[in-house]
């Protein structure tokens, strides 16, 4: 089935959810309000014809300059058995930084979610076990939101982990023997 | 007098022979059955995600090498396939045709260090030694082509850096002569043998459903029975123009992705001489290849303008209110897996997002399921198994 | 000039002579130790990221590392020498303080790679621009990765600094 054929059916089943689809070099991304995400994602995983029983992928994205919807989440879907893609796009605002769990339909969201949360600072309801994966458990902030700096050098915000074993290696250095 | 049981937390820690780089799983165990595993990852989060955002296309390129560290050119090549897809820019044959060529030699590359290490854990020593012998021949065809061993950055967007010579053509040919009888010595030391058979199968089973579900991808998919590769199902470069088969297990245990991995060494072997036999003549890279000192231009206005070019007549569009962003999601199949890139890009030299999709934190994510309820030597030989390269994972 | 083979010394190399006839080798305490300890310096694996796999090339059948007395051991109560291969994150600094802190003296430190150096091409907030922020480094090997000649190269140095030392392995040193 073609990407904008699908897209056509979830138009038609969630009218109501579904804000705008993009069709770019034969893919299609269809924006979503993220309220009834869970049900637009289990239709889409539990219907004969579709059967997307594939989560590839899930991440966030961070659209700084936008006020209303500061976020998407970015669902990338592929059914094994038919051969068709389709990527769900779920808006999240700043103000109301929390999406429900998809770990329910695929385990493998587990994860992702996971490093969406530690990443970008989105929370999703239901997951069981939401810390943080890449960084460590401590760290402050959330590093790949577009006013996070970039560089090594944080100043006063360094995380007390690494500033801890700097003055430990400083303080032993007199007992070094060459 | 009744002694009381405690469950014990060990850490097999970032700092480990067995693991494979930098991963940390803490073990809980009851006796030697292993009741609860975490990993944690992390150890090697570089921000690449990060940086890429900040570095135009060409210069985010020498960032692919260094994910998965073991099989570079590929992810170079997977990163050129994503980004040509998104500004559209045509491959010439010759190109494909070697992308193809230097793609299968990684794969086999990636295999040899797998086989080296997951033997090197399960004990036999040997294999380690034979196999990083084949390596170096691999490396020096590398090294004939670009000049680097290991992080190489050979492929380019919009073909490849430079053309191949007569030597590399000869000393290829020789290769693929030789490799399959090297093959052939690895599976007699390991094949038939009965410790090998008693610590790979039946180990580490995970069925068809709950792989699809769990997100795996690669011969660690393929050894449960599905029959998912990405140069099947969405072909890129000469894939389409070869023929191969496809590893598909029974069993979905070690021994069964074990023996995919094997004959994938055989099956790239096929490609590279049909490859080579069919080589084309001509250009390497395309004339419309972004250059390698690519300024990052303004940001688009609208639609359908490549690298922030304004067209005339449209300065006056310079203030819009909503910007349109192109996104794009191309995967290509690595020797792990399958790696993704979910690319946002705003017009302008510099992608506004560039996530990376490996396999390798898929598979990180699954050894709790894998480990649970089986001994600790188990544990050794799923993380073997499912081939997990931590700069992959940590990006 | 008559040597006279069982009483005269002859030098065969600076600072080590040779009584050839009563088979007997003069030379300090220093060299003696120092040749020692150069030939048989044993590595810690600590492989971080694409370095540790040419460290493992250089380990294995074509660059053979063994013929120069490098054995990996895998705990770092065993070893001499670490070899700090790959980028050094700030989660990853203090495991990699804790395991230099339990090696036994005389250690030494190779910084490989240009991650470990100085940080390399990622200059990003999770990185550690160096590993001499936390350890004291003896011997650079700069190279993205460095080719397994410039390891040998790295070790050859780390033998000859070895040879230089004086008086460490006395108690008042």
């Amino acid at each position: 089935m073609l990407a904008q054929e699908i897209a056509d059916i979830l138009q038609k089943q969630f009218s109501s959810e579904v804000l705008r689809t993009v069709q770019f070099r034969d893919q299609v991304t269809v924006l979503v309000k993220k309220k009834r995400i869970v049900e637009i994602l289990s239709f889409l995983h539990d219907s004969p014809d579709l059967f997307f029983d594939y989560l590839i992928d899930l991440s966030g994205v961070d659209y700084l300059d936008r006020k209303e919807h500061r976020f998407e989440v970015a669902y990338n879907l592929l059914s094994v058995k038919h051969n068709h893609h389709i990527r769900i796009n779920a808006v999240v605002p700043e103000d109301d930084c929390n999406i429900d769990s998809v770990t329910g339909i695929w385990a493998g969201a587990d994860w992702h979610e996971r490093e969406c949360y530690d990443l970008f600072g989105i929370k999703f309801t239901g997951h069981h076990d939401l810390r943080r994966v890449l960084m460590p458990e401590d760290w402050e902030g959330h590093p790949l939101r577009k006013d996070y700096p970039l560089k090594s050098d944080l100043g006063e915000k360094e995380w007390k982990g690494y500033t801890d074993v700097v003055a430990a290696a400083e303080r032993n250095r007199i007992y070094e023997v060459h | 007098m009744t002694l009381k049981k405690k469950e014990l937390s060990i850490n097999m820690g970032p700092q480990h022979p067995a693991t494979h780089g930098v991963l940390r799983l803490v073990l809980e165990l009851d006796g030697e059955t292993v009741v609860r595993c975490t990993p944690h990852v992390g150890y090697l989060h570089r921000g690449t995600e990060k940086l890429f955002e900040n570095r135009t296309y060409p210069m985010g390129l020498p960032l692919t090498d260094r994910l998965d560290y073991i099989s570079s050119m590929y992810n170079n090549i997977g990163f050129c396939v994503a980004v040509e897809k998104l500004l559209s820019i045509e491959v010439p044959p010759r190109a494909k045709y070697i992308r193809t060529i230097m793609g299968e030699l990684t794969r086999i590359a990636n295999h040899i260090v797998w086989i080296a290490t997951h033997a090197l854990d399960i004990g036999a020593m040997t294999v380690f030694l034979y196999s990083m012998r084949d390596r170096e021949w691999i490396m020096d065809l590398y090294e004939m082509t670009c000049g680097a061993r290991l992080t190489v950055t050979y492929p380019r967007i919009g073909g490849v850096r430079c053309d191949i010579n007569q030597e590399f053509i000869d000393s290829c040919y020789k290769f693929i002569e030789d490799f399959p009888k090297r093959i052939l010595e690895y599976e007699t030391l390991i094949d038939q043998n009965p410790i090998w058979l008693q610590r790979t199968k039946g180990i580490g089973v995970i069925s068809a459903k709950d792989a699809v579900n769990w997100g795996l991808t690669g011969p660690t998919l393929r050894g449960s029975g599905v029959p998912y590769d990405v140069r099947k199902f969405a072909p890129y470069d000469a894939y389409d123009q070869v023929e191969f088969d496809v590893p598909v297990g029974k069993n979905c245990d070690v021994y069964d992705r074990y023996r995919c991995r094997m004959i994938e060494f055989r099956e790239s072997v096929k490609i590279i001489r049909q490859c080579l036999d069919k080589l084309p003549e001509g250009l390497v890279l395309s004339p419309e290849a972004p250059p390698y000192d690519l300024l990052p231009g303004k940001p688009r206005v609208m639609p359908g303008h490549p690298m922030g070019a304004i067209l005339p007549g449209e300065e006056e569009a310079e203030e819009k209110t909503q910007e349109l962003f192109d996104e794009i999601y191309v995967a290509v199949e690595v020797p792990k897996g399958e790696l993704g890139f979910y690319i946002v890009g705003d017009g302008s030299g510099k992608p506004y997002r560039m996530k990376v999709r490996s396999p390798s934190f898929v598979h990180a994510s699954v050894l709790p399921k894998l480990c649970e309820g089986s001994l600790v030597a188990d544990v050794i030989a799923n993380i073997g198994t499912v081939d997990i390269v931590l700069g992959e994972c940590d990006r | 000039m008559i040597i006279d083979g069982t009483t005269s010394l002859v030098e065969v190399e600076e600072g080590i002579r040779v009584i050839p006839g009563a088979n007997t080798i003069v030379a300090s305490v220093d060299k003696l130790v120092n040749w020692g300890r150069k030939s048989s310096i044993w590595p810690m694996t600590f492989g971080l990221a694409c370095c540790a796999i040419e460290m493992m090339s250089t380990g294995a059948s074509h660059y053979d590392l063994d013929r120069f007395g490098v054995v990996f051991r895998g705990s770092p109560r065993q070893s001499d020498a670490i070899i700090i291969a790959g980028t050094l994150t700030k989660k990853m600094a203090s495991v990699v303080r804790m395991v230099y802190d339990q090696m036994p003296e005389p250690r030494y430190v190779i910084a490989m790679g240009s991650c470990a150096c100085s940080g390399g091409i990622y200059n990003t907030y999770s990185t550690v621009q160096g590993v001499d922020s936390v350890l004291p480094v003896d011997v650079f090997i700069p190279g993205c990765p460095p080719r397994p000649e410039a390891l040998l190269d790295g070790l050859i140095k780390l033998q000859e600094l070895i040879s230089k030392e004086h008086f460490k392995w006395s108690r008042w040193r």
